[in-house]
């Protein structure tokens, strides 16, 4: 455990020495601003009735920005290490390949929970000006917080692939469209398969806690889904010993 | 456990799919010792090294280091092993503090062992006024040392250093020769190479590797005498060259002759006989006979960079 946190440490110090970190906390700010806005903007002015909720923000989020926010953040991580070959010293360290991933997917959450912490700025305005339900707020960020570790979990992996970042992030940014729109494409074929195929989907699980719903098989699903990515990531690093 | 051997490797054999790299390689490595690991481009040095060093396991066989096997119970071997890959493996956005700081506590030191170790690294390494420099805007000879002395901090038991001295300036391979000369005794260490000089300069005993194969053991000085055997003479004669030169050929066993100048009228031949003729006795007593005067007569032993091309080329030179 000792070593998780050494090396999740160790990344978060170069993360933010690196221009990456500005850059992305620029934009995210920046697009997360511009939902929240839009959001109160038309409740106050719209036929609806105006609502103090983060609901918008949270589901804009997790079509718009997470994304290309988890690949962003995860395509160095593991690529990085093997393209300059330092891989070779982690690995050859007295840690266990485990430790190396939970390091790396710890750094990246820390990353985002850092993001997702300049958004309770909006919480606040939300709360001088109306009254926000805390329950709904709660249970909105721990499908944000789920949903965003399932996104870092299946960067992670992609990262571990290559060693080349770009094809990193393109290939888990693939992954995380299909994902998205899997709810979507579900209605096309209909029948059972379309519920299997719609429940594999990583939007359709969002939607409850959005409303303020913690469903235990929407927790269960982010949860094992992140498991299931970290599993192969780490699967993938020993896999890369007997190449 | 009394351990007397700080790395073993019994019949370390490693195919890369069909493609056999390491075949049956057995050694052993004592305490305090350094040894050279030579062969060309491409011979298994490098599969060989991280065998040792857990990053592959081998197909089959065992290796071990410091008694732990690096198959069966690797985070042990592993916090035994100071390493330096051949590609000098750094993080350049981090300081030389920062980052010797993380090696270290990432082989388990803590943070008040690393705080004390690292005064000696820096000044072994001679990287004192580079301690708060990024890593990236280091030259490839720095560069070199913040790699040696990430591989020391933790004062590991055995040292492996994959070709330490390819691409740097000429002065800084002198520098890390002589630190790699310091570090032996407190450390065992594997150094695989292939500038020959290097091997007789630093180490006690060569490991010869070729295609996968260990093809000759021993020390630096025993390899060149056993190998060369007696039937390589050098002779300094004065006298006419051309008629010296033909005598000597007709001599019964020579097979080649050789000549450079070695001042006014005169040469040093070099003579090939077939293998294991002494033909010093003869050679001396033909050039006396003659009139000539002879100055020197020696045998020649080989030098590292004939014996390896010997050994890696089967050249046969039994004629």
């Amino acid at each position: 455990m000792r070593n998780t946190w050494l090396i999740a440490w160790k990344e978060i110090r170069v993360f933010f020495t690196s221009p990456m970190a500005y850059v992305v906390g620029f934009i995210f700010v920046g697009l997360t601003g511009y939902f929240f806005v839009r959001s109160v903007d038309s409740a106050l002015s719209g036929p609806n009735f105006p609502e103090a909720s983060l609901r918008h923000l949270f589901s804009q989020m997790s079509i718009f920005i997470i994304p290309w926010l988890a690949p962003v953040l995860t395509m160095r991580l593991l690529a990085e290490e093997q393209k300059i070959g330092t891989l070779e010293l982690l690995l050859t360290a007295p840690v266990r390949d485990w430790e190396v991933v939970m390091g790396k997917f710890v750094a990246s959450m820390t990353f985002f929970l850092g993001g997702l912490a300049l958004t309770l700025w909006y919480v606040l305005m939300l709360s001088w000006r109306g009254n926000p339900d805390p329950g709904t707020l709660a249970s909105g960020y721990l499908g944000i917080i789920l949903y965003g570790s399932t996104a870092m979990a299946i960067g992670l992996l992609a990262s571990s692939f290559t060693s080349n970042q770009i094809v990193s992030a393109v290939v888990s940014l693939g992954i995380l469209v299909l994902l998205t729109f899997l709810e979507v494409g579900a209605d096309q074929v209909g029948g059972v398969a379309s519920t299997v195929v719609a429940q594999l989907g990583i939007t359709t699980h969002f939607g409850d806690f959005v409303r303020g719903v913690i469903d235990s098989s929407n927790v269960v699903y982010y949860l094992s889904v992140t498991g299931v990515f970290l599993f192969l990531t780490v699967r993938n690093l020993e896999t890369r010993r007997w190449r | 456990m009394a351990i007397r051997a700080m790395i073993e490797a019994r019949n370390l054999t490693k195919y890369y799919g069909s493609f056999l790299a390491v075949e049956k390689v057995n050694f052993v490595i004592k305490k305090g010792e350094i040894l050279g690991f030579l062969g060309p481009n491409g011979a298994g040095k490098t599969t060989t090294m991280r065998i040792l060093t857990g990053f592959i396991p081998p197909t089959s066989g065992e290796a071990l280091v410091a008694g732990y096997d690096l198959v069966g119970q690797s985070i042990e071997a592993r916090a035994h092993i100071g390493y330096l890959p051949e590609t000098v493996p750094l993080y350049t956005e981090m300081t030389v503090k920062e980052y010797l700081s993380f090696m270290g506590r990432l082989r388990g030191m803590k943070s008040g062992q690393v705080r004390e170790r690292l005064g000696y690294v820096i000044e072994a390494c001679r990287l004192e006024d580079y301690y708060d420099t990024f890593i990236g805007k280091l030259s490839k000879g720095f560069r070199q040392r913040v790699g040696i002395a990430q591989a020391i901090i933790h004062e590991p038991d055995v040292l492996i250093l994959d070709e330490p001295t390819v691409g740097i300036d000429p002065i800084q391979v002198v520098e890390t020769r002589q630190l790699i000369k310091d570090l032996a005794g407190g450390h065992t260490v594997i150094l695989s190479t292939h500038i020959l000089p290097e091997v007789s300069m630093l180490c006690d005993r060569v490991l010869i590797i070729h295609e996968g194969k260990i093809v000759a053991e021993d020390t630096p000085d025993d390899l060149g005498t056993k190998l060369a055997g007696v039937d390589r003479v050098e002779a300094e004669v004065e006298g006419p060259r051309s008629q010296i030169l033909e005598v000597l050929k007709k001599i019964r066993g020579i097979i080649d002759v050789t000549s450079r100048p070695a001042g006014k009228n005169r040469n040093v031949y070099r003579i090939q006989a077939k293998q294991g003729l002494d033909l010093r006795p003869t050679i001396s007593r033909t050039i006396v006979n003659n009139n000539w005067a002879l100055l020197n007569i020696q045998l020649l032993s080989m030098s590292l960079e004939e014996i390896f091309l010997k050994l890696t080329t089967e050249e046969d030179l039994r004629t």
